[in-house]
């Protein structure tokens, strides 16, 4: 149950930009909406289910049988790809604090890219940890969050997977703002998008008991996901949770 | 339960509603679990799980010794009232019964079988603090190779013991996602209680 934490956020890479119109038309929809407290906002839910099946269909087609490829994801290769892919999503990241205000993590992650870059060769390797600099991933759906931004509806994404009509317009702006995607081209940038095609089955790799366990052997996995997604995006998010929703099984 | 409300009734009626709201705010007094208590219990069940951990046994040894380590320090009568949700007010008492014996095998098995990420790894016991009515023992998963991740237990003595009854993984709760999963299961069965303890059994 605890790997599926990394999975899940982890599943809303970037790298799918295929369904950014699907995405944008329903995140625009959304922004308007007031902010969702304490249950589940799941209109949607009858559509949703069907992206679901298909993302499961996914799995099974193609994640799954590579993952098992993979091993278990931790290996020097895909350990390499991952730091890779991850170094290259920084400069996105420092731009998000400032835009959050928060300048000691912009500075943190500053210093990080430029440790991991250089002698971290590229990116490959990842010496900031071991240096005391973990890292500290944030996206624009936190930026929104920051802002006072409501969470709107749940979303199910094609290939992205669980999301949020605000964590899916982030999304999108994330990809537009990322620095990098101006300093790289082609054909460097197929190469940006094949580490991040290989991270996500390294990822499926690390987590497959969780995604597995999820997936196929729970009553409706579905309704599990969702649970999963969301509770964690709010851990995740800082936002301390409501007394209300904290549970009595006493009282009850 | 029902006792409990009462209770609680009964006191913000003779104390007046401002009183009674103080009550509910802060612990109450009659509660004999202390921060330190639940923070104590749940180092010891931490203790036997490193210890576990470490052991070297086989995954079905180690399988065993989770089991009663989550017998001896968890509610389980609770935690499976609670994930049976509103099913469990029209349930028998021996439907209870025998539902709780096949949710605690279930449980066991379904994170049994996820021991082996442990292997190697450590909880560190770090912090505790009220909440309400109960308190809350936080913890660090140190597991290998991955970045270290955020445990708490929430830990009550209102079954007349300190036991824990939900788990908080990064902000996942274990009773939440329980209640959705037997919910489900539940949904598939008609709403046949009969049928769901018999899945469980074999899920």
């Amino acid at each position: 149950m605890a790997q599926v934490i990394p999975s899940l956020s982890e599943t809303i890479s970037r790298f799918s930009a295929g369904c950014v119109g699907i995405a944008l038309t329903l995140a625009v929809a959304g922004c308007a909406k007031a902010p969702t407290a304490g249950d589940v906002s799941d209109p949607a839910e009858g559509f949703n289910r069907k992206v679901f099946a298909f993302n499961v269909a996914v799995d099974k087609a193609v994640l799954q049988p590579a993952s098992d490829v993979a091993g278990t994801g931790r290996g020097p290769i895909l350990t390499g790809v991952h730091n890779f892919a991850a170094n290259l999503d920084t400069p996105g990241d420092i731009v998000n604090n400032v835009l959050q205000g928060r300048l000691m993590r912009a500075a943190r992650n500053t210093l990080r890219f430029g440790v991991n870059s250089t002698a971290g060769i590229g990116g490959l390797f990842d010496p900031s940890t071991a240096l005391g600099l973990p890292a500290q991933e944030t996206d624009f759906g936190e930026t929104l969050y920051v802002w006072g931004v409501g969470e709107g509806n749940y979303q199910m994404l094609p290939i992205v997977g669980p999301s949020t009509e605000r964590d899916t317009a982030g999304l999108i702006v994330d990809y537009a703002i990322n620095p990098l995607r101006f300093a790289i081209k082609s054909p460097e940038s197929d190469y940006v998008t094949g580490a991040k095609v290989i991270d996500k089955i390294g990822s499926r790799a690390r987590h497959s008991d969780t995604v597995d366990s999820i997936l196929y052997d729970s009553a409706d996995p579905y309704a599990q996901a969702r649970l999963l997604y969301l509770q964690n995006r709010h851990y995740t998010l800082g936002e301390a949770p409501s007394d209300e929703s904290f549970e009595d099984p006493y009282a009850q | 339960m029902h006792n409990n409300h009462s209770m609680m009734s009964r006191r913000r009626f003779a104390a007046g509603f401002a009183l009674g709201s103080v009550a509910l705010a802060l612990p109450l007094p009659s509660l004999a679990l202390t921060v330190d208590d639940a923070k104590d219990m749940i180092g010891k069940a931490v203790g036997e799980i490193n210890t576990t951990i470490a052991s070297g046994k086989s995954q079905t040894a180690m399988y065993g010794d989770f089991e009663r380590i989550f017998s001896r320090y968890a509610d389980v009568s609770t935690i499976a009232r609670s994930a049976l949700g509103v099913a469990a007010k029209k349930a028998s008492a021996a439907q209870m019964a025998s539902f709780t014996k096949a949710f605690q095998g279930y449980i066991s098995r379904k994170y049994g079988a996820r021991f082996r990420e442990f292997i190697g790894g450590s909880i560190e016991v770090t912090d505790a603090r009220p909440i309400k009515s109960y308190y809350e023992v936080i913890s660090v998963a140190h597991l290998k190779g991955q970045a270290p991740f955020d445990l708490r237990w929430h830990v009550s003595d209102k079954s007349g013991r300190n036991l824990f009854f939900n788990i908080i993984i990064e902000g996942v709760n274990m009773l939440a996602s329980e209640r959705t999963e037997i919910g489900a299961m539940l949904d598939k069965r008609g709403g046949d209680i009969d049928a769901l303890i018999g899945d469980l059994k074999n899920a």
